[in-house]
This record gives C-alpha cells, sequence and structure tokens, in this order.
C-alpha cells in the first residue's frame, strides 16, 4: 500500500493557503508531469500541415473520436464541450498511462493520482457542476423534468421522481468512485502477485517454480489487462460525463 | 489503504492541485490547442470536399462540352451527307440529259444516213436501169437489128431486174 501514500516534497509540507494546507506531493508531482505530457502531445499535434504527419495524425485522431463521442451522445449541441471532454479524457488518459511506467525499474517510482478519490472526486465535482449548470441554466426549473420519466402514471410520479433524483446525485460519486477502484485494484492486484514472486522466490527454488513463476506470467497478462483498463477508464469517464451533458442538453 | 487514511491531511492539498493542474490541462490545452487542432481538420475536410465539387464540375462540363460536340459533329456528317446525295443526284441528271441529246443526235444522223444510203440506192437502182435499157437496145439493136421504143425497152429491162 506504500505505493498509494501521499508524501510532501522538496520540503512543502508547511505551505498553506487560510489555514488549508497546500503542500506539493509526490501526487501534485505526477499530476503536473501529467498535464505538461498532456500539452507537449498536443502541440506537437498543432504543425496545421494539409497532409498531417504521424504525430499530427495521433492528435487529429483523439480530438476527432472526442468529437464523435460527443456528436454521438449529444448530438450537434455537444460540439462546444469538446475542450472539457478532450482535455478529462486526455488528462486521465496520461495519469492512467503514466501512473503504470515502470519507473521501479531505475529506482523511480510512478503514482497514480487517478487510485486516489479525493482527486478522481475533484473531476466527477466538477462534470457535475457543469451539468447541474448547464441544465439550469438552458432549462431553467424544467430541468426537474428529467426526473419523470415520459409516460409515468401520475400516482407514480412522487416516488419516481425520487428514485430518479437520488440516481441522479449519485452520479458524481460513481463516476469518482469507479475511476479511483479500478485503477487502485489493479496495481494492488500487481503489487499482490510481484509479492508472491518475491517472497517465493526468496522462499526457495521449489516455491517459486510452484507458486512464483505462475504469478509472475499472469502479472505480465495483468499488465496488459491495466493498460487496457487505464484507457477503458477514461473512456468511461468521458463517455459517462457525454451522457450526463446529454440530459442537460436535450432533457430526455 | 493510505487514500483514506491520509484523506484529513491531505485533501486539500489534492483538491488545489488538482484544480490547478486540471484547469492549466483544461484552458491551455483544451480551450488553447484543441480548436485549433479541429480547425485544421475542418479546414482539410472542406478543401477535400471543395476539390471534389470542383473535380465534379468540371466532369459535368466536359461531357457538356463532349455532348454538344456529338451534337455538332452529327449535324455536321449529315449536312456532308446530304451534300454527296446532291452532288450524285446532279451528276446523274447532267448525265441522263447528255445522254438523251446524244441519243437524238445519233438518231438524227442515223436517219440521215439511210436516207441517204436508200437515195443513193435508188439512184444507183435507176442508173442501172438506164445503162441496162441502153445495153439492151444496143444489143437487140446489135443482134437483131431492131430499133425498139426507149419505153418498151425500159419497162423490159424493169421486169427483169425486179423479178431476175
Amino acid at each position: 500500500m506504500h505505493q498509494f501514500s501521499i508524501q510532501p516534497l522538496f520540503g512543502s509540507e508547511g505551505w498553506s493557503i487560510a489555514g488549508y494546507n497546500i503542500a506539493f506531493t509526490n501526487s501534485t508531482l505526477w499530476m503536473a508531469i501529467a498535464a505538461v505530457t498532456l500539452a507537449f502531445f498536443v502541440a506537437g499535434g498543432m504543425k496545421r500541415q494539409l497532409v498531417p504527419g504521424r504525430w499530427q495524425m495521433a492528435v487529429e485522431s483523439f480530438t476527432g473520436f472526442i468529437d464523435g463521442m460527443l456528436a454521438a451522445n449529444v448530438g450537434p449541441g455537444g460540439k462546444k464541450y469538446v475542450p472539457y471532454i478532450f482535455s478529462l479524457f486526455m488528462f486521465i488518459l496520461f495519469a492512467n498511462f503514466l501512473g503504470l511506467l515502470p519507473l521501479g525499474v531505475i529506482g523511480l517510482h510512478a503514482f497514480t493520482f487517478t487510485s486516489h478519490f479525493s482527486a478522481t472526486g475533484v473531476l466527477a465535482v466538477l462534470s457535475f457542476a457543469i451539468v447541474l449548470i448547464v441544465g439550469f441554466a438552458k432549462h431553467k426549473l424544467h430541468f426537474f423534468s428529467l426526473f419523470v420519466p415520459h409516460g409515468t402514471p401520475v400516482i407514480m410520479i412522487p416516488l419516481i421522481f425520487c428514485v430518479e433524483l437520488i440516481s441522479f446525485l449519485v452520479r458524481p460519486f460513481s463516476l469518482g468512485l469507479r475511476l479511483f477502484v479500478a485503477m487502485m485494484a489493479g496495481h494492488v492486484l500487481l503489487e499482490v502477485l510481484s509479492s508472491f514472486v518475491i517472497s517465493s522466490g526468496n522462499a526457495g527454488i521449489g516455491l517459486f517454480a510452484i507458486a512464483g513463476l505462475p504469478s509472475f506470467i499472469l502479472m505480465v497478462g495483468i499488465c496488459a489487462l491495466e493498460l487496457l483498463v487505464a484507457g477503458i477508464q477514461a473512456y468511461v469517464f468521458a463517455l459517462l460525463t457525454c451522457v450526463y451533458l446529454n440530459d442537460a442538453e436535450n432533457l430526455h | 489503504m493510505p487514500q483514506i487514511a491520509q484523506l484529513a491531511a491531505t485533501y486539500s492539498s489534492q483538491i488545489f492541485w488538482m484544480l490547478i493542474f486540471f484547469g492549466f490541462t483544461f484552458f491551455v490545452v483544451g480551450r488553447g490547442m484543441v480548436p485549433k487542432v479541429m480547425d485544421t481538420v475542418a479546414q482539410r475536410d472542406k478543401q477535400i470536399a471543395d476539390d471534389l465539387a470542383a473535380a465534379e464540375r468540371a466532369r459535368a462540363q466536359a461531357d457538356a462540352e463532349e455532348e454538344a460536340w456529338r451534337t455538332r459533329e452529327n449535324a455536321n456528317r449529315a449536312e456532308a451527307q446530304a451534300l454527296i446525295a446532291e452532288a450524285r443526284a446532279q451528276a446523274a441528271a447532267v448525265t441522263t440529259e447528255r445522254l438523251a441529246t446524244a441519243q437524238v443526235a445519233i438518231d438524227a444522223t442515223l436517219a440521215e444516213a439511210e436516207t441517204r444510203i436508200s437515195q443513193a440506192r435508188r439512184s444507183a437502182a435507176a442508173e442501172i436501169e438506164d445503162v441496162a435499157a441502153d445495153a439492151t437496145r444496143e444489143i437487140v439493136s446489135r443482134i437483131a437489128g431492131l430499133t425498139l421504143d426507149d419505153g418498151a425497152v425500159r419497162s423490159a429491162v424493169k421486169e427483169n431486174l425486179v423479178h431476175g
């Protein structure tokens, strides 16, 4: 579990604003790395050539992917959310992938800040706040009709309204927790398997052959799975935000 | 689980820096760079669509020009055929006319020649009659010593000449 612990860096544990601690931690460092890497990646695709090179093509395929996702889920009104969804998707994607880098080989330790709900929660609340702001700005109090699906019998409206309201209010939690749980579970799984490999190796060659080697082979497969999960979780976060934005933009 | 164990000590730092760096990502990358990238894509799509439309227009124009050329060509060919037919008909008419004229001339010449021949034959026959009559009278006078009437000799000669 040490890989998830947050430590202040550069002697910044005393930094604070209005009594709140804002230490520059290892988590913060990896947020910065993700943001800067992402900015570098997208900047590399801004050559604006008529015939794109490989890098420009890669960046354009990502923006096209986000654009297509918004067009499919929100419709023509979704175009204006491309910057936000793109930032969200790519920031989470880069965070997930950077956290999986095998930097332990050269003595450094990657930190996956998306495995902290205090970080994913910020993004989830941000998405939820945008949905609320857009919804109420666009539909005023009519936005509450979102909680009463079409064709609900009048007698059922109070009950359905409560159920829908609860499911709506759960969204930021499910959004933030899903990402945090998926990233943490993967890292814990890899850690457990690698501890099998190391402790069985220390215990003797026989035990290593029985437990260590299969665990190691399994780890290789799980690593590939984790890369997949890193992409999928970023996609799910962005996709669900699109779906929620669709509710705010078009109601039902 | 450090996420919970350290929550009280780190939540403010996590939230603060998350907002800072996600804000940086959103404003610098999302708002600053992504629209330009998408603009490039849109520009390229537009150019491709324009080029395709231009090519389509050019093709339609070429088709129209070819059609016009074909119409013109067909008209020209029909005109030429008409000209040829007319010339042929004219030539045939001229030939027929000339042939008719020649035929008439030949017929006239022939008729004239036949008349001449029959005239010549008649005069020749008359001369033969004269000569024969003279010869007969001479013979008769010499052999029989008779002086015959000219008309009698002539009719006898004519009878003999006709009946052989």
